[in-house]
């Protein structure tokens, strides 16, 4: 018998075979993952979620709704999840409270609203450990706090999806709403940085 | 299955390569693996949890040096293998060269013959199960206990949708675990919320 030993194919290989496969199929996947890729890059980003936040600030019956339902509330906003994502359950942070997600099977997350998740958030060392130890770990990326600072971690274990909502920097109360939209960071809305 | 995607409390995993602004894409072959996959989940080739169920099929010691978006591309390519859509072989002859595929899928399994409605406050325990095909329960809290904060949606039921098992939807609890008891002593105190599915769960006291 002979044995072929073959060397592994590329993944910029593997992801052109898939596409030409599924074309040459008449399946148009070439025509279909041009308008998935501009909804990557362009409209599942983290301007989405700087805009809910922004407006929970300014707006308190707003808040109030988007507590209670999240995706609800955001469709105000013209946002939207996939279907499959039945329920958005944002985290509100207070002095005292700090949530923290992460997706310790995979890599879930509201991307429709935060956007795509960053590479770190994907990494094994974020996944394994920051269920167990969470304080350190957010200390190693930056984030020291105080031991009176409850921390809940929460594991995006099914399709509910969510999002933290980071407190307010005293310094920007009565700004306008556009304006508290650029100090917003995704990663305050993972919870692992605070405004 | 307790694979090594079950990533949750394991040891030995250094710092979070951590950078602010981090990208999501790093290449251009990687935003077009990631639309692939969404592709095929909008034609209906196969679902979110024959998805994730064919990541977490992939040889071990490829799962854990690819990059995520390699287990996607993975995933992608053993689903439209398995379900018929191109074969292996196409697939290596248009790369010339050998096309990493996930491992076979074991059973998996409907909802549990007895499930119980609960309110938040209820204290519940996560059945002692292993199953060889897909489950969304952490391995971290098996046979753990914790206290129900608030209930979700019904959701297809995973062990039963990755699979095309039939199977009812159920409610997630939002369950809150204290890390101390999921680890004894040997985690750093928090609160850890997870989402389980109802027939994960059982009442006690």
């Amino acid at each position: 018998m002979q044995s072929v030993i073959q060397r592994t194919a590329s993944v910029e290989q593997r992801v052109e075979a898939i596409q030409a496969a599924l074309d040459a199929r008449g399946m148009n996947a070439t025509e279909g993952v041009e308008e998935l890729d501009h909804l990557a890059q362009e409209q599942w980003i983290p301007k989405n979620g700087t805009r809910v936040v922004a407006r929970a600030w300014v707006d308190p019956a707003f808040r109030a709704r988007l507590l209670a339902n999240g995706r609800e509330a955001v469709g105000e906003l013209g946002l939207t999840l996939p279907k499959h994502h039945r329920h958005l359950v944002v985290l509100e942070n207070t002095a005292t409270v700090q949530n923290i997600i992460c997706c310790t099977l995979c890599s879930c997350t509201a991307f429709t609203i935060i956007g795509l998740p960053p590479d770190w958030y994907k990494d094994l060392e974020y996944r394994s450990r920051v269920v167990r130890e969470s304080r350190t770990v957010l200390r190693e990326m930056g984030l020291d706090l105080s031991p009176e600072v409850e921390i809940r971690v929460w594991d995006t274990t099914a399709d509910t999806r969510y999002m933290v909502l980071p407190t307010q920097p005293p310094e920007t109360i009565g700004w306008p709403e556009d304006k508290l939209a650029e100090i917003v960071t995704r990663d305050s809305m993972i919870g692992v940085a605070r405004l | 299955m307790d694979g090594v995607h079950d990533m949750g409390g394991r040891q030995g995993f250094g710092a979070v390569r951590y950078t602010q602004n981090a990208q999501a894409f790093h290449a251009d072959w990687e935003v077009r693996a990631n639309s692939l996959y969404a592709f095929a989940v909008r034609r209906g080739i196969f679902n979110m949890d024959e998805y994730r169920h064919a990541i977490e099929r992939m040889e071990p010691r490829h799962y854990l040096a690819a990059s995520y978006y390699e287990r996607s591309l993975t995933s992608l390519a053993t689903l439209l293998v398995e379900k018929g859509v191109v074969t292996r072989e196409e697939l290596e002859q248009r790369t010339q060269g050998h096309f990493p595929l996930a491992a076979p899928s074991a059973p998996g399994r409907s909802n549990a013959a007895a499930r119980e409605r609960f309110e938040p406050g209820d204290r519940v325990r996560v059945r002692s199960e292993h199953v060889p095909g897909h489950i969304r329960m952490p391995g971290y809290i098996r046979g753990k206990t914790g206290v129900v904060v608030s209930e979700s949606p019904a959701y297809p039921f995973p062990d039963a949708h990755a699979h095309a098992v039939e199977a009812e939807n159920e409610p997630t609890y939002d369950v809150r675990f204290r890390s101390e008891d999921l680890w004894l002593s040997a985690a750093e105190p928090a609160l850890v919320h997870v989402g389980v599915f109802q027939s994960y769960l059982e009442r006690t006291s």
